[in-house]
């Protein structure tokens, strides 16, 4: 900063002070006045957002739900998580939008409007798990660098679009197309245009699913702004890093996409596991694709207090990334014996399923109830943190809630 | 009597304001001095600079937290906002935990790949903040549920 100009400042701010007219530099200054703090817009009104959400990160915007807020089978746009990696596009005009097909792999490039996109091609409608590759990541130990999600960086809504094979075939895929990666339209949190906040992708295989979307709806309307309107890649299963907001390209690439946030050791673990805090080369780390088994357990809120022979029901949803669940069990003494829980079928391939059960205590105290999903491969949950690391992803740890007998 | 107390307060008052703008100008100078070993970096680069040191408040460890960015307040705050908040929040350094190897590579990291500035002189600083103030725990394999908010279930 220079001289002058910071003299200058400071001399408005401090006669400001006296004045009580606005402070132009309040550093420094104990007035109690927060200039730029009263700049912020508030998330909760911005997102229109439940009270109850909670805010890792205001720049980017990162901001997770609590497993009550949960409790709905379809998430609405009130509860879900919110992350970015830059700069939400501003001044979006819908009728100029465009999306473009390109990359080695392409037969021909081919550019669509919004309007071509919606008419040229067959509506569907999923209901998709979305789950931050990080979420859980706060447990870790040692502590892995990022947004410290706890619980809440996961939803299951409805997204209605076209399917990206449709898009993709329409302009064509060469035989030797490896993987698609997306751009979009947010901007670099330093400012610079060459720099892309994120720009990942998935393999022909998951590209190609029936369920993978390109969405221009969610939970029937438009697409609020903080999930990617007006156009946003879905990938149920998959880190909800796969699922690009804000979608303005897709590129058909010859060999696994080189992206913003693909490569280093981004959304990536060990190849083989390592012991916690063990330094990882970059080449000896392997890209997440599907997520693992996981379960949230919805209503009640942790914390529960209940009269002496009582049952309480419990809720919830279990999912699987690309599997299914095949069942959910409960306990009460940590882990030492489980029952089972209700389990509903997903209503689609890659929707969340939900499970219920009632669950009576044996006498007064202090009790935790523990959830545990299996796939349909006879995995489950771990009871204690998963496999260590680096970046502090995939912690598929069983959920717990605590409860009081009294 | 009357009009004589209303001399006193007015005569107290004047001599407050007068106080204030004192320490406000000795704060200014002092911020000014602290400001010349500071980044090379350009005053547009530093939107953030001005949430700088507003109240404090304290946490439930009874430290005191700058209210406006939520840092611990601590030797090297100062250099710690004017570096790391002009890109992304401050909630994106309070939430996470390293080691003073861990924040140093945090750094190089954002130097090689997010454009961050070299820290110069800074870099000591910050990182002795850092280290000190959010150094991680030994958490365990799996810590007891904390901050239970109890509630009668209906």
């Amino acid at each position: 900063m220079e001289r002058r100009n910071f003299v200058k400042k400071a001399t408005l701010s401090s006669l400001a002070g006296v004045i009580g007219a606005d402070i132009v530099f309040g550093a420094n200054m104990p007035l109690g006045i927060t200039p730029l703090a009263l700049q912020d817009p508030d998330p909760f009104k911005l997102f229109d957002i439940n009270k109850d959400m909670v805010v890792l990160n205001d720049k980017p915007w990162n901001i997770e739900a609590r497993a009550y807020l949960l409790d709905d089978k379809v998430t609405p746009n009130s509860c879900m998580f919110i992350r970015n990696n830059g700069k939400m596009p501003v001044d979006i005009d819908v009728d100029a939008w465009t999306l473009t097909i390109d990359g080695e792999s392409v037969k021909q490039e081919k550019t669509y409007s919004l309007a071509q996109l919606k008419s040229k091609f067959k509506h569907y409608t999923y209901q998709l798990t979305l789950e931050c590759g990080g979420n859980g990541r706060s447990e870790f130990n040692p502590p892995a660098k990022g947004n410290q999600w706890t619980i809440g960086a996961v939803y299951c809504a409805n997204w209605t679009g076209v399917r990206l094979r449709d898009v993709l075939e329409d302009a064509g895929i060469k035989d030797n197309a490896v993987y698609i990666g997306y751009h979009a339209a947010d901007t670099h949190l330093s400012g610079d245009p060459t720099k892309e906040p994120i720009s990942r992708g998935a393999p022909m295989s998951k590209a190609l699913q029936d369920e993978t979307l390109i969405a221009f709806q969610m939970n029937g309307e438009e697409i609020p702004l903080a999930h990617g309107y007006p156009l946003r890649l879905v990938a149920g299963g998959w880190p909800a890093s796969v699922s690009g907001k804000w979608l303005k390209r897709i590129s058909i690439r010859d060999k696994v996409h080189d992206g913003a946030k693909m490569t280093g050791t981004s959304y990536k673990v060990p190849c083989e596991p390592v012991a916690p805090g063990t330094e990882v080369d970059e080449k000896d780390m392997c890209i997440i694709e599907s997520m693992p088994v996981k379960s949230l357990i919805t209503y009640p809120k942790s914390g529960a207090v209940i009269n002496t022979g009582k049952k309480m029901e419990i809720r919830g949803h279990a999912w699987a990334g690309d599997l299914e669940v095949a069942n959910v069990h409960y306990s009460i003494d940590f882990g030492a014996t489980w029952d089972s829980c209700h389990l509903e079928r997903p209503v689609n391939k890659l929707a969340w399923q939900h499970f219920k059960a009632e669950v009576a205590f044996p006498k007064k105290g202090y009790y935790e109830v523990w959830a545990k999903a299996t796939d349909s491969k006879g995995v489950s949950q771990p009871m204690v943190l998963p496999g260590w690391n680096p970046k502090g992803y995939l912690n598929n740890a069983c959920h717990r809630i605590a409860v009081k007998v009294s | 009597m009357k009009d004589q107390s209303a001399n006193r307060n007015k005569r107290i008052m004047i001599f407050g304001l007068m106080i204030v703008l004192i320490i406000m100008i000795g704060m200014a100078t002092l911020y000014f001095m602290d400001q010349d070993s500071g980044p090379h970096v350009s005053d547009d680069d530093l939107p953030a600079i001005e949430a700088q040191t507003s109240p404090t408040d304290s946490d439930a460890k009874g430290r005191e937290i700058d209210k406006t960015t939520g840092f611990i307040v601590d030797t090297g705050m100062s250099e710690t906002i004017q570096n790391c908040t002009p890109c992304h929040s401050a909630k994106m350094v309070t939430q996470n935990r390293m080691t003073r190897d861990g924040w140093l590579a945090s750094i190089r990291w954002m130097q090689e790949t997010q454009n961050l500035w070299p820290l110069g002189d800074n870099e000591p600083i910050i990182l002795d903040y850092l280290a000190k103030n959010y150094a991680p725990a030994n958490k365990g394999r799996r810590e007891p549920l904390t901050n239970i908010e109890w509630y009668k279930l209906k």
